[in-house]
């Protein structure tokens, strides 16, 4: 086989990749735990890899309009399963991919040792990620949503105690609930277009009457709840807090992730299916994104308040950021999503990188940390030299600190870092509407007021949680951290420092990544003219 | 035909519900599996009623879309029976364990204060 048809198939290397080294592990013995280690590790870095060249792909030009189509098993469009990387899900694997290795890394020395087929699992989890983001055909949406659901429901189980447990049983029971929305929603959406096939659907939701149209919006509205339940929009985000602090650090930065892929399978369903060129049903649903969104931030701003604990706490802001993302895409503009997108990234890396950050900070807290000593122990784990007790500011706490600040500083969305830049572009474009849409109206004040109180109210509880742990605890023990540990977490807020330096050409590529999101038609025409690759016989009969 | 499914499909969905939101975690399981029952009559369903039709196109024929049935619905039958089953079969263990960690058999994991 020559390179350039190796080259075609780098499409869908992103969810065979963990797929393959998921299965190899599985039979592997945990006491082969380092050579497991590093496959998982190798994948993962294969996978920013691959990242890394699908998004050169879309936006060098080595696609046409930037849209990379793969046929799987060579079926033309509407009939077989097609994957589509563009730049919105080049630049989404690239995330998955970072926080991956983030949480991987974190979990070296310790969380990847505490349990069986952590290795395994997560590389599944991986393989679902990636395979929502990438295909374009309904049903098989639904397909990697369970896979990756199912490699959840194992992860936020590993390290097994009463506490996992009761915070599983939540998780499961409601997320099969969703899924079987989804069915339903799908199952209907089959029924009234006879196609699952994303831009096919498109094409012809233009072309519909009014009854079909009605049924149809029936379809969709079902199978968002299975969306929204992900991307805990109030009143479906009751089961996430409990999740995300009962989750062991790695675990739970992934989930943060999870609550994206729900965000982002809104974006792209919407601007696909009611988008401007869609006939009767466009604009469908828009309104219920935007107040849906607003309620979500008022119900994870007033859950940050209430809470002093900082995983809840870290849950909440997911909320807070989920909400926030649904009614900017409600909001139905296309400077409001690119600043949107710069938010997603940016407040992703900002809650992951709390979450693995709790975990170190709760060593102060609990002195000692008796019960992790003993699990280090049980599993030879190689400890650090102690550290240095001298009068003073350790070196620890000087680093727990500041990260926590950095934390704090994005997910409150203060400067210099890129909550800032993100908040400030949304209500740049907030402010500024594109000619023709008319001025702002009361949606947009109420989503700025909303989107500055739950800011304050963030800056609020983090204060609160900081000053009790770092000035107000009575005897402060420098924990000790490993490497492997810190290297994470300053890699993600470095990062989002990245992010803010280089906030302009991350902008011109999110803008052409939005623009390209609000042309349903481009798509359309992508996929559905996409030739099957001929195959030998066909080569052999045509000159 | 049409009423009867629609009638049998809405029943044992509406009963799933009800046992879902019972508090013991085996009634929640029952609810979950009678919802997947109904929801997969579901989608057949919606591939339109047929009586007696092949959904398989005769081999060398020129298929006739309208004495056939469509087997597009039929095939995510069976992906979405599947993947039920297996998620349902993780939910028992789950409930098993929590069962056996936490001694109650409640959803919250400890019984209510009476």
């Amino acid at each position: 086989m020559r390179p350039e048809h190796l080259a075609q198939h780098l499409v869908i290397l992103p969810i065979l990749l963990p797929l393959l080294v998921g299965a190899v592990l599985v039979p592997l013995t945990q006491g082969r735990h380092q050579f497991k280690f590093a496959l998982s590790y190798a994948s993962v870095v294969g996978l920013l890899v691959t990242a890394c060249a699908l998004m050169m792909n879309a936006d060098g030009g080595a696609w046409p309009d930037g849209i990379g189509v793969y046929l799987a098993a060579n079926w033309a469009a509407p009939f077989g399963i097609a994957l589509v990387a563009d730049r919105l899900s080049a630049l989404m694997l690239l995330l998955t991919a970072v926080l991956a290795l983030a949480s991987l890394h974190f979990a070296m020395q310790r969380w990847s040792r505490i349990g069986v087929h952590f290795h395994s699992l997560f590389q599944f989890l991986l393989m679902g990620i990636n395979g929502a983001f990438l295909t374009h055909d309904l049903f098989n949406l639904f397909v990697f949503f369970e896979v990756m659901l199912a490699a959840s429901y194992g992860l936020v189980l590993h390290g097994y105690n009463a506490e996992r447990l009761r915070a599983s049983m939540q998780y499961i029971a409601v997320n099969l609930a969703a899924a079987l929305m989804f069915l339903i929603g799908t199952a209907l959406i089959y029924a009234t277009t006879g196609t699952l096939n994303m831009a096919d659907l498109a094409v012809r939701i233009a072309a519909m009457g009014p009854d079909q149209v009605a049924l149809l919006k029936v379809g969709v509205a079902v199978l968002a709840l299975a969306f929204l339940a992900k991307g805990a929009m109030w009143p479906l985000g009751f089961w996430l807090p409990t999740t995300y602090a009962a989750a062991s650090p790695p675990v739970a930065a992934m989930l943060v992730l999870m609550t994206k892929v729900g965000a982002y399978v809104i974006l792209r369903l919407w601007l696909l299916l009611f988008g401007e060129q869609a006939g009767l049903a466009a604009g469908f649903g828009y309104d219920a994104l935007v107040w849906g969104g607003m309620a979500t931030i008022v119900f994870g701003a007033a859950g940050m308040l209430s809470t002093d604990t900082a995983g809840r706490m870290a849950g909440y802001s997911a909320i807070v950021s989920s909400g926030t993302l649904l009614a900017v895409i409600g909001y139905g503009q296309p400077s409001l999503v690119t600043a949107g997108l710069y938010y997603l990234i940016g407040s992703t890396l900002a809650v992951a990188a709390f979450l693995l950050l709790i975990e170190l900070i709760d060593r102060i807290r609990t002195p000692g940390a008796a019960m992790l000593a003993l699990t280090m122990e049980a599993w030879a784990v190689e400890d650090t030299p102690e550290e240095p007790r001298g009068k003073g500011v350790p070196a620890v706490m000087a680093f727990l600190s500041l990260a926590f600040v950095a934390c704090a500083l994005m997910i409150a969305g203060l400067p210099p870092l890129s909550g800032f830049v993100a908040k400030f572009g949304m209500f740049h474009a907030l402010l500024n509407p594109e000619p023709g849409s008319g001025a702002i109206g009361a949606t947009g004040f109420t989503l700025i007021a909303l989107v500055i109180v739950s800011g304050l109210i963030a800056i609020i509880s983090m204060l609160r949680f900081g000053v009790r742990t770092f000035w107000a605890a009575e005897i402060v023990t420098p924990p000790r951290l490993q490497l492997s540990e810190v290297a994470p977490i300053t890699a993600l807020l470095l990062l989002s420092l990245a992010m803010t330096v280089q906030a302009r050409p991350l902008f011109d590529y999110l803008g052409r990544a939005s623009a390209d999101l609000h042309d349903a038609g481009k798509y359309a025409r992508r996929v559905l003219q996409q030739p099957p690759v001929p195959g030998p016989a066909t080569q052999g009969e045509t000159p | 035909m049409e009423l009867v499914s629609s009638l049998a499909i809405g029943i044992v969905f509406g009963a799933g519900i009800w046992l879902l939101l019972r508090p013991r975690s085996f009634q929640v399981l029952t609810g979950l599996m009678l919802m997947s029952y109904a929801v997969n009559l579901f989608i057949f369903i919606m591939g339109r009623v047929w009586l007696d039709e092949p959904p398989l196109t005769p081999a060398g024929t020129v298929p006739d879309p309208r004495i056939l049935a469509d087997p597009l619905p039929q095939a995510l039958v069976l992906t979405a029976i599947v993947i039920g089953f297996a998620t349902t079969a993780l939910y028992l263990v789950v409930m098993i364990g929590a069962r056996g960690l936490t001694g109650t058999d409640h959803v919250d994991g400890e019984e209510p204060e009476v």
